[in-house]
């Protein structure tokens, strides 16, 4: 194994809602108890009858899926299945008109505010990468990082050793230390990808959310990716969508579930290897 | 390594740069104005002290804009507004502390007796006191500000729109100013002062320590706002400009920093209108009028967005050429601002400061 693989293994739960009295007297935020966050049932996320429709045009139809602890999930479905739609709901940029989306077994997502629900443990990556592109590469992981994120405390923050070096391990990690004082801005589109995936682990989220991780990537950064993603299954959550099936067949391998997604619903749900001989799934793919 | 807090607002050659200012304002300045005789070439007129100040408040107006438009990408068409009230504040002030010295030799305004009005209307209880009007300058701004940004930034309105909108809220406030029954004068605003604390507010002394007040204003909002962008909170604002939403999934909620940006901005700008009114002896709603807070946007430009120093140059470069220039072809100044906006738009994107950054920048690498 790589020596840059070693990474802090113990995500740990996030803390409680971090606000300011300021805040919370303009009633900005509630205090989500994100300690709270129960699994006991093995299960971190539970969408159930979730359905989205923007005039009319449903983007998710009565979708349901469970995601166990730890599973790293492969997310797979044509242009328009809903995928995008999904993580949108999961992290709170749009709200579902029916159903509901549970993280654990008491988060109610659909309550919560995208930054409630990031200090909950839920990180995403976007689809087109997107840092911070004036701040410099160690200015964007610091910002992630897991920390009280109100003004009061952004306004007199002081970085001390320890988050040093928790950012340059993650430096490290995404094999961007010689950059780290460059622009984000000037980062090759690959490079970009990986510092939103650093930032995503500086956040020390318990389910990560990857939309297309690997687009634009060099087949060798895709290889690397993937093993990345194998090594923080386990103790992370990670769900992922791809469109490349090289990839998700790497990070398939050790009994990686897949889930293909058609029309806003669950068409199949299984190994690699069932779902790519589904029959539906073939129709789908290939037309009739 | 750690740094000290003084080597991180700024490097040795600005410190000094800031030293030099702030002994060329509080020191040579007045020397030059009160010590040397009046014949002497090296006598500065208060013409000239009245002009510096006025330009120093129009600088520290640009600075605020900066923090909201360059620092965290919200462009303000309204700021006037927040500039103009601290103004009308301190009127209230001055106009009460003309007393019976006015044209009526009333206890009340003149422009209250000219309506006929028998008492002072509510809002002007107490704005013979000093104090109470500077809270005035500070509160009524501020509290504008938090609730029209607290609205404006739930709303998530953006871009486009938050400019727009802004740009109406000057103008209405601009039209009910405008009316004699609002209760600030009318068109004509307040004017004809006489005393400040009981000084004259004419004389030369009076006006080197308001000239003196508004550079330490100046430099104290300069390092107010080089700390505030140097901290985190400046690197999450850039960040709201740069991708709002990664910002939003990283667990910030952009809507308290944005308000509290937004609300020092308005503050600022109010503390730089009191100043500015006694030191130019008139305020009145034309200091609403869009097309001042569009001008106020094109300093900004000018100098150099998001460089703080920057929109302080390109204040005093646009009023002094603007001070030449409606004096001598005073038709033609619109044209002529217009033409400096496209220019700096089409040749200097990041306005002169940073068009000197990028040379130095160049150089640098060069070596």
């Amino acid at each position: 194994m790589n020596a840059a693989l070693a990474i802090d293994k113990k995500p740990g739960l996030p803390i409680s809602g971090a606000e300011s009295a300021f805040d919370r007297a303009v009633g900005l935020e509630r205090p989500v108890d994100a300690s709270q966050l129960d699994t006991t049932h093995g299960v971190i996320l539970y969408l159930e009858g979730i359905t989205v429709s923007f005039d009319g045009f449903k983007a998710i139809n009565n979708l349901n899926l469970a995601i166990d602890k730890g599973e790293l999930r492969s997310i797979i479905g044509p242009n328009g299945a809903g995928k995008t739609t999904m993580m949108d709901v999961i992290t709170g940029k749009t709200r579902p008109s029916a159903g509901t989306a549970f993280f654990g077994q008491t988060i109610d997502l659909t309550k919560l505010n995208e930054a409630q629900i990031a200090h909950t443990g839920i990180g995403r990556k976007f689809q087109k990468p997107t840092v911070f592109e004036e701040l410099s590469v160690f200015e964007n992981l610091e910002l992630a990082m897991k920390t009280d994120k109100g003004i009061w405390s952004s306004l007199f923050f002081k970085l001390s050793g320890e988050a040093r070096s928790k950012i340059e391990q993650k430096l490290e990690l995404i094999r961007l230390k010689d950059q780290a004082h460059r622009p984000a801005g000037l980062l090759s589109h690959g490079q970009k990808q990986w510092l939103e995936i650093g930032m995503l682990l500086m956040q020390e989220p318990l389910l990560l959310l990857l939309d297309e991780p690997a687009a634009g990537m060099t087949d060798e950064e895709t290889e690397r990716s993937g093993e990345l993603f194998l090594e923080l299954a386990g103790d992370y959550t990670l769900v992922v969508v791809e469109h490349d099936m090289d990839f998700i067949k790497q990070i398939s391998a050790r009994n990686g579930k897949v889930t293909c997604l058609h029309e806003g619903s669950v068409l199949a749900e299984g190994s690699l290897e069932q779902v790519q001989n589904d029959e539906r799934v073939i129709e789908v793919y290939l037309g009739r | 390594m750690e740094k000290t807090l003084t080597s991180r607002l700024f490097g040795p050659k600005a410190w000094a740069a800031l030293a030099a200012f702030s002994a060329v304002t509080l020191i040579l300045v007045p020397i030059l104005n009160l010590l040397v005789p009046e014949g002497s070439a090296l006598h500065l007129s208060t013409y000239w002290v009245t002009l510096i100040g006025k330009i120093m408040c129009y600088a520290i107006v640009a600075l605020a804009m900066d923090l909201v438009w360059g620092y965290t990408g919200i462009l303000s068409l309204g700021h006037g507004i927040f500039f103009a009230l601290g103004g009308y504040g301190m009127g209230m002030y001055l106009m009460r502390a003309i007393g019976r010295e006015g044209n009526y030799q009333s206890d009340l305004p003149d422009f209250m007796v000219f309506l006929n009005w028998k008492e002072l209307p509510w809002y002007w209880q107490g704005t013979e006191h000093f104090l109470w009007a500077m809270l005035l300058v500070v509160v009524v701004p501020g509290l504008l500000a938090f609730i029209f940004g607290y609205f404006a930034f739930r709303s998530r309105i953006k871009g486009v729109y938050f400019s727009i909108i802004t740009q109406a809220m000057t103008y209405a406030a601009m039209l009910l100013f405008f009316r004699n029954e609002t209760g600030f004068g009318g068109n004509n605003g307040f004017t004809d002062f006489k005393r400040i604390l009981g000084f004259h507010i004419t004389a030369p002394e009076t006006r080197i320590v308001l000239f003196g007040l508004t550079a330490t204003a100046l430099i104290g909002f300069l390092l107010l706002g080089r700390y505030i962008v140097s901290s985190k909170l400046g690197r999450v604002l850039a960040a709201i400009r740069d991708a709002e939403s990664r910002v939003m999934f990283s667990g910030y909620n952009p809507l308290p920093y944005k308000l509290f940006i937004w609300t020092v901005s308005a503050v600022i700008c109010a503390i730089a209108g009191a100043l500015y009114v006694p030191q130019v002896g008139i305020i009145n709603p034309g200091e609403m009028s869009p097309a001042n807070s569009i001008e106020i946007a094109i300093w900004t430009a000018v100098g150099g967005r998001g460089t703080l120093i920057g929109p302080l140059i390109g204040a005093g470069l646009i009023n002094g050429v603007k001070s030449y220039f409606t004096v001598a072809f005073p038709e033609y100044w619109l044209y002529f601002l217009g033409l400096i906006f496209i220019l700096v738009t089409l040749w200097l994107p990041r306005g002169v400061v940073g068009q000197i950054q990028t040379y130095f920048s160049k150089q640098e690498k060069r070596a």
